[in-house]
């Protein structure tokens, strides 16, 4: 901006000193500063700055015309992605659990139940789950809650969800911050790619054809995926949010806006894979609530989804493969 | 019906802060918020101006398009106004608004903001007209008192125009073709899509 400002001045004495000798009586008030020469200098996310006598540093930005960018960026665009990104999400699950119907277990119950995830991890996973889905929520209906809520609430009413949705944001995001460090650390080791994953992979981890199940250990690619994913964008959510919440120290507006942006990209994307893990977690798949809902999953549901973590499981127990008689 | 807009001309103003002065005095603005401001350019040098500014009341204003909870709107008169029962202090109309209007006053832990407060073109806000509500949150309604904001009415050089925009830009030309110079109707290219031709 200095430099900006300079080449103003610059102009400014070359202007003088080229006019001068020309005119019988120079008016040194008449070539000054102007508009038009200042915006034709502006770079693109260059600002019209000045000398202001106020405590507020900010406040010595005259005119910042790239905010409009921001603007129709944040009015149009991040809405229009977000709301993509959810709706498109559910119509593809629906359309998957209409051809694909609910993935069952091939061999029924065996009402034999297997250990899958200790109090401790339950704990992580449901405080990471609850926090996330009132961080997304309350997130956003920032984004797009004024077509969708107010036009049913009423402004006093939606008003009044949206202040206190931003207060849950804005404290919650701290129980999500530990729940996400205490998942890593649990289940990091699980959660190495190997060559496991790519056979996995080739036979679509089971999911479009009826009795196809590749082996897989105690998470199979697809929850890699979603482990990863939830790490990594839980960890970009969660810097961007603190320099949010913090503002003072995350620097400039034009910072502010990027933080924001980069923000809210990625809770669209994260939503929609979140959605897609709810729905496989749910109505998409018999007994795989069980995991996370007792901790305990039926054994034949276990052997078809996670044929290596049972072999892994039971071998060191030693219980089925030790005592086969029994 | 009036289109309201400002209009500095910088070639007057003298950076005397009258202006930002009778603001805060007429609306009894809170400690730590400038609803107007002047703002010095080419501090020192030859040709330096200084250029008295406040919300330009845009046309398709950036700030409402951000809003998530929709507590702008727009007075027949061209004006953006706001509501602060609506308003949750989430800071986005301050990183869209190009002139640096929307400010918060500090109100709780972590440094939350609070409503946001901006010039009003002492115009009130949806409250009834000079009701106290009204007075307590947006300061004085002058407009409904069918008086122009106070910054420009008392400004002493008569450099800060308040007014419908076609009628201050008309006085505005005359100023520059009388003169032979102006440094332009600082803002407006950003505000309202034009400026103003001589």
């Amino acid at each position: 901006m200095k430099h900006l400002l300079a080449r103003a001045a610059l102009a400014l004495t070359l202007g003088l000193g080229a006019s001068a000798p020309a005119l019988a009586q120079v008016n040194p008030t008449e070539k000054s500063v102007s508009e038009d020469a200042l915006f034709q200098a502006l770079g693109s996310g260059d600002y019209v700055v000045g000398r202001i006598t106020i405590p507020d540093a900010n406040a010595g930005y005259l005119i910042k015309p790239d905010n409009k960018i921001w603007a129709a960026l944040q009015g149009d665009t991040l809405h229009m992605v977000s709301i993509v990104a959810i709706v498109g999400m559910i119509v593809l699950l629906a359309a998957f659990y209409m051809i694909r119907g609910k993935i069952r277990v091939d061999a029924g119950l065996s009402g034999r139940k297997i250990l899958r995830f200790n109090v401790i991890e339950r704990f992580a996973h449901w405080t990471l789950a609850s926090t996330f889905i009132i961080l997304a929520l309350s997130g956003l209906n920032i984004i797009i809650g004024k077509t969708v809520l107010l036009p049913v609430l009423g402004e006093a009413a939606f008003g009044t969800i949206s202040a206190w949705g931003k207060i849950a944001h804005n404290f919650l995001a701290w129980s999500f911050m530990v729940a996400l460090v205490m998942v890593l650390v649990l289940w990091i080791v699980h959660n190495i790619p190997n060559s496991v994953d790519l056979q996995w992979i080739q036979q679509g981890g089971g999911l479009l054809r009826k009795g196809v199940h590749p082996p897989a250990n105690k998470f199979n690619a697809g929850q890699k995926v979603i482990f990863w994913a939830v790490i990594l964008g839980g960890a970009a959510l969660s810097f961007t949010g603190f320099l949010l919440l913090f503002p003072a120290e995350a620097g400039t507006p034009a910072d502010w806006q990027f933080f924001q942006t980069i923000h809210a990209v990625t809770a669209a994307v994260l939503s929609a894979i979140i959605i897609a893990h709810i729905y496989i977690g749910s109505v998409g798949m018999e007994g795989a609530f069980d995991a996370m809902g007792s901790g305990e999953v039926d054994e034949n549901w276990a052997r078809e989804h996670h044929s290596l973590w049972v072999e892994e499981v039971k071998g060191s127990s030693g219980s089925a493969r030790a005592h086969p008689a029994e | 019906m009036a289109r309201m807009k400002f209009l500095c001309d910088a070639d007057r103003c003298i950076e005397c802060n009258a202006c930002v002065t009778a603001c805060k005095n007429e609306h009894e603005v809170p400690w730590g918020i400038n609803r107007r401001r002047v703002v010095t350019l080419n501090d020192g040098l030859p040709g330096e101006r200084s250029v008295s500014m406040a919300c330009m009341h845009c046309t398709d204003a950036p700030c409402a398009s951000v809003c998530p909870v929709n507590c702008f709107y727009t007075t027949a008169d061209g004006v953006v106004l706001h509501n602060k029962d609506t308003c949750i202090g989430c800071g986005y109309c301050s990183y869209a608004c190009p002139f640096g209007a929307p400010q918060y006053p500090q109100t709780a832990n972590f440094g939350t903001r609070g409503k946001m407060d901006k010039c009003t073109y002492c115009a009130g806000g949806p409250e009834a007209d000079h009701s106290q509500a009204e007075y307590v949150k947006y300061g004085r309604n002058r407009l409904a008192e069918g008086k122009l904001p106070l910054c420009a009415e008392m400004c002493s050089t008569k450099s800060l125009l308040a007014g419908d925009g076609d009628i201050i830009a008309e006085i505005y030309r005359e100023r520059v073709v009388t003169r032979g110079y102006g440094s332009g109707a600082w803002g407006w290219r950003t505000a309202y899509g034009e400026t103003v031709t001589v």
